[in-house]
């Protein structure tokens, strides 16, 4: 795969690469994707608004310059924006690669960061020398408006030129809680969910505190996903649940709706109104329950959101999705091509080698189904 | 609808109004202010914008449940910042209100003086903040109409976007285009829930207009308060089922 490297939330030719729940593969344009939606199904998005959520300063006890990147919260509701989680770099910015950053300096309990008007106190570390808990000072609107100008927006060195907060919302953000964005739903613009409701599909959302993606260090990246919060409305546990009393299926726009709904289902028995904290890891030995299908990115092997898509087939499956990606050269990454991938279901299926069906969008494709 | 709204009395509007979020742009002054205030009053839960920190930070301190945001809606990098502070005040919105407005060239001038700096000024205030706004705050508002809410988008509009008044060609361009856009957005968003309108309040005794116009008797002019009164109104027909069903 390459770096989508051009912050273009819907390109017009971004990809859609489709697994469908008999084993078949197959490329489409990613703008297709209602036309594999059925009368009655039901497609849940993930409505939170992206943070500006890092935050460059300075680490007072040492003076040295720091940037702070906010990773998690205690809820989704707006009230609580004093005290986050966050993962804090060392000097320079996000044009070197997250895992070349340099350490911060050593974080201590009762440390002050000055980060621009905001200043936060380190409350405790949270198991690892960069990963801490802060808090900030001040008056709530003070926070807000103190991380709506300083802040800017969580950003990796595949995309040189500088994100602004409106190349991180998607067109249905809503509540801006999210660390990163929940970038599967950058698909969805406003004439995509006319046609989805045309075609009888039900629409909802629920919020999720997306966390952030990477860290710069190995170990604490096998810690990915950190919890992160969420909330389902009583409107949209109740959409969710007739949808699925009359038989429609359950597509999940993103990893984040994917997580909520099913610790939902795994606390509560099914998908109801709450709040909740997302501890879940999702992977290979996770039974799915509510959720039917994904559109999702396309992911890098090793990451907990490709690990994730190994809920929805099994590994083989997974390794050929993997080489189609590669050898065709689909983006990757958050304004990257996507991936719609059915639970499996008939495994014996899987014992067939995949047919990739291709419609041909790109000349190295061949127009012929073809095995790989 | 309203007679419904004269026989509601001071506590059921109350009670209806009562944590409804609303976000008011150019809430520092003139018909803005007057909103700001008897919002307050009915309990809904504002947050206002307006260009001047200490006329912000003013306003806030007479009115302690109001929300102040500093930003300027004719600069396109504060969009944003302000949306951000408006959903995260608010925790979402339900009514926003599109009421910050540029007259262009001051004193009034007829199109030929005007200079294209000053067109452009009255454009990217009257024009394209407001829908660079909606736009920023439409998930949030489709939101709230999932969540079983009427929201509710109003441009405060003027007859200069109807009729064509020497010397108003700046203002009165850019809001007829604000009321068309208002009719389009209506019709686009009425799937989502959304419902879009365009408002004239009518000649009122505020700072814009003595500006426009400043011989003007102010006493022969609607007073603010009595034209945020009529909006509440209008709004409140709008977004408040329950209004309807009494009726």
């Amino acid at each position: 795969m390459i770096p989508a490297s051009v912050p273009t939330q819907r390109p017009p030719d971004a990809r859609l690469l489709v697994v469908d729940s008999g084993g078949k593969i197959r490329d489409m344009l990613r703008a297709s994707f209602p036309t594999l939606l059925r009368s009655g199904d039901i497609v849940v998005a993930n409505d939170a608004a992206t943070l500006p959520a890092s935050i460059s300063g300075v680490h007072q006890r040492t003076g040295r310059s720091i940037e702070v990147r906010l990773a998690g919260s205690e809820s989704v509701f707006h009230e609580d924006v004093r005290q986050f989680s966050a993962v804090v770099f060392g000097e320079g910015s996000y044009r070197t690669p997250t895992e070349l950053r340099p350490s911060p300096p050593e974080l201590c309990p009762g440390d002050t960061l000055q980060l621009g008007p905001l200043t936060a106190t380190v409350l405790q570390l949270l198991g690892h020398p960069r990963f801490v808990m802060i808090r900030f000072e001040g008056a709530n609107g003070s926070i807000w408006e103190g991380l709506a100008r300083h802040g800017r927006p969580i950003q990796y060195a595949h995309i040189p030129t500088p994100l602004a907060v409106w190349d991180t919302w998607t067109p249905i953000a809503g509540l801006p809680v999210a660390f990163e964005p929940p970038s599967a739903g950058f698909a969805l613009d406003w004439r995509t969910l006319d046609a989805i409701h045309r075609r009888g599909v039900h629409f909802t959302t629920i919020t999720h505190a997306a966390g952030i993606s990477s860290t710069g260090d190995v170990e604490l990246d096998t810690r990915l996903p950190f919890d992160e919060p969420y909330r389902i409305t009583e409107s949209s546990a109740r959409s969710i649940g007739l949808a699925r009393a009359t038989g429609g299926r359950l597509i999940a726009i993103g990893t984040t709706v994917v997580r909520a709904l099913e610790h939902s289902v795994s606390v509560h028995g099914s998908v109801c109104e709450t709040t909740g904290m997302a501890v879940n890891k999702i992977g290979p030995t996770t039974e799915l329950r509510v959720v039917d299908a994904i559109l999702s990115g396309t992911h890098e092997s090793g990451t907990s959101h490709h690990k994730l898509l190994s809920a929805f087939v099994d590994q083989r499956t997974l390794a050929k999705m993997d080489q189609i990606l590669q050898r065709y050269a689909y983006r990757t990454h958050e304004f990257g091509d996507s991936v719609f991938v059915e639970k499996s279901g008939d495994h014996a299926a899987w014992r067939d080698p995949a047919v990739f069906v291709t419609e041909c969008r790109h000349a190295d494709l061949s127009t012929k189904a073809i095995s790989v | 609808m309203e007679k419904v709204s004269i026989e509601m009395g001071k506590g059921q509007e109350v009670a209806a109004w009562k944590g409804i979020r609303v976000a008011v742009t150019g809430g520092t002054s003139g018909l803005g202010l007057a909103l700001v205030r008897m919002l307050l009053e009915l309990e809904a839960r504002v947050a206002f914008i307006a260009r001047n920190r200490d006329r912000v930070e003013r306003l806030v301190c007479e009115r302690k449940h109001a929300r102040g945001i500093t930003g300027d809606v004719s600069q396109k990098g504060d969009i944003y910042s302000i949306a951000i502070q408006i959903l995260g005040e608010l925790g979402g919105l339900d009514v926003l209100i599109n009421n910050a407005s540029s007259l262009g060239p001051v004193p009034l001038a007829p199109l030929a003086d005007t200079n294209c700096e000053d067109f452009e000024l009255a454009l990217q205030t009257n024009l394209l903040g407001p829908f660079r706004l909606t736009k920023a705050l439409l998930g949030a508002l489709a939101a709230s109409a999932r969540e079983g809410g009427r929201p509710l988008v109003v441009n405060v509009s003027s007859d200069a976007a109807i009729n064509a008044y020497p010397n108003w060609g700046a203002y009165g361009a850019s809001k007829a285009a604000l009321h068309h856009l208002s009719g389009i957005w209506n019709a686009e968003l009425a799937p989502q829930g959304i419902q879009v309108i365009s408002w004239d309040p009518g000649d009122m005794d505020t700072p814009l207009h003595a500006v426009a116009v400043p011989d003007a008797e102010p006493t022969a002019l609607k007073r603010p308060e009595d034209a945020a009164r009529e909006l509440i109104s209008k709004i409140a027909d709008h977004i408040l089922p329950i209004r309807e069903a009494s009726q």
